[in-house]
């Protein structure tokens, strides 16, 4: 039950409720949980809610150590991958 | 976000499956690493992980399914709501199928009680804005991660000055329910794939006495199939160093601190109490009730539902198999008597349950 969504805010209403647009499909949603969210973010949405803005570094860090060990490979076999 | 996933798993998921198929390979014993969450429980299943790992790695499903821990007596409550003259219940979808002890709140719709599916606690909001002349009850499931949203509708509901609008709370948390489980020491849990989105809200520190205080290691673990490898490297990465840490694989969403502004608001409407929890029993400060100041629209208070607590039906095993002790092929219903066409547990009806998990997409006897 706990699932969460990504999607893009791509406008912003006065009274803390954005579009967002996910793959195609805009719903509404409450920045309620995440005011700080702003237009052309990614936000993870439970409910109808949006509970975490995105930061693009972060996710970047998701493949960091998938690069790692990806690379630990590619030092053991040289010209390999 | 990554542009060419399929390539990027085709590439990553057999190194990381050689890296995890190593460690195991370190240890005398199997390894038995529990994923607490029912979302994990149906990625680990849809996508075969399991059948991928090696066979001294084995994946036990958790109490982390709100519909599976929510015990028959307040299925039975909300349904006692559901027959309350001019009152509608609204409900996420997935209670509706859950047998009470004599009905399920599906039947009850059958036979014309107002009953609403809900995507979002705001739409019983709107129904309750609509519909002046009704009741509307919110039946409150949910973890940490649906509980700040709820705790935002009453927040609302009082700023729109609803009077209309109820809650039923059967609302439920996780680290106490991963503290009961490792108390009472039945089942052998080696690493925890912690809850991806509960995590979203909770942050790290509620976990970090799994591993101060019982010396096992946790991973906070994102949904997508590399992601759940991932977790499970870096709990094996932990045991083969001799370590005990909670560590945030999915970083993407989580912040150590969580979500703080949410929280917060949970807080100012909740207080946690003592839960019973299908399978668990009884456990301290694992459900959360409204304070004092919202109490008026408590909707066990207003209309009086008595609670009268149910025994599981009788030979079903989903206590033990929510704990880790028992598989549901375990199971004597299994299969035979309880399907998901006519399940008798809960662990059948949610399509996040382990026996429902188990018995779509098959999995180790």
């Amino acid at each position: 039950m706990c699932l969460g969504i990504l999607g893009k805010i791509v406008s912003i209403t006065t009274n803390g409720l954005a579009a967002v647009d996910f793959d195609g499909i805009k719903r509404e949603v409450s920045l309620m949980l995440c005011p700080e969210a702003q237009i052309g973010d990614y936000v993870l949405v439970h409910v109808g809610f949006a509970i975490r803005r995105l930061e693009p570094e972060d996710a970047q860090e998701t493949l960091r150590l998938f690069r790692e060990i990806e690379e630990s490979y590619r030092e053991e076999k040289p010209g390999a991958g | 976000m990554r542009k060419n996933p399929g390539q990027a798993e085709a590439r990553l998921a057999p190194l990381l499956l050689k890296e995890i198929t190593g460690f195991a390979g370190l240890f005398d014993q199997p390894l038995r690493l529990m994923e607490v969450c029912g979302t994990h429980t149906v990625a680990i299943f849809r996508s075969g992980i399991q059948s991928l790992l090696p066979n001294a790695i084995e994946l036990l499903s958790g109490p982390g399914c709100p519909v599976c821990v929510t015990p028959t007596a307040e299925i039975d409550q909300a349904i006692a709501l559901a027959r309350q003259k001019n009152v509608i219940l609204a409900t996420f979808g997935d209670l509706m199928r859950v047998p009470g002890s004599s009905s399920s709140l599906q039947q009850e719709w059958g036979e014309g009680s107002a009953i609403r599916v809900i995507l979002s606690p705001l739409d019983a909001l709107q129904l309750a804005a609509e519909r002046p002349d009704h009741f509307v009850c919110l039946f409150a499931v949910g973890f940490e991660t649906t509980s700040p949203t709820i705790a935002t509708a009453v927040m609302e509901a009082g700023s729109q000055g609803l009077t209309n609008f109820y809650l039923l709370s059967s609302q439920r948390l996780i680290p106490p329910a991963i503290r009961a489980l490792l108390a009472n020491g039945m089942a052998q849990i080696d690493g925890f794939i912690l809850p991806g989105h509960v995590s979203v809200i909770i942050g790290e520190a509620p976990y970090r006495f799994i591993a101060e205080e019982f010396g096992i290691p946790g991973v906070i673990t994102g949904f997508e199939p590399l992601e759940i490898l991932e977790g499970i490297y870096m709990l094996l990465k932990q045991k083969k160093e001799g370590r005990a840490a909670i560590e945030i694989q999915y970083r993407r969403a989580v912040a150590v601190e969580g979500n703080e502004r949410a929280r917060a608001i949970m807080a100012e409407v909740f207080a946690p109490v003592d839960a019973n929890w299908r399978g668990l029993g009884m456990i301290p400060a694992s459900g959360l009730a409204l304070r004092e100041a919202f109490s008026y629209l408590d909707a066990a208070q207003h209309f009086a539902l008595p609670y009268v607590e149910q025994g599981d039906a009788p030979g079903c095993l989903c206590g033990a198999v929510l704990q880790g002790i028992r598989r549901p092929p375990e199971c004597p219903l299994f299969g035979t008597q309880c399907t998901p066409e006519e399940p008798i547990g809960a662990c059948m009806v949610s399509t996040e349950g382990s026996c429902a998990a188990y018995y779509k997409y098959g999995g180790r006897p």
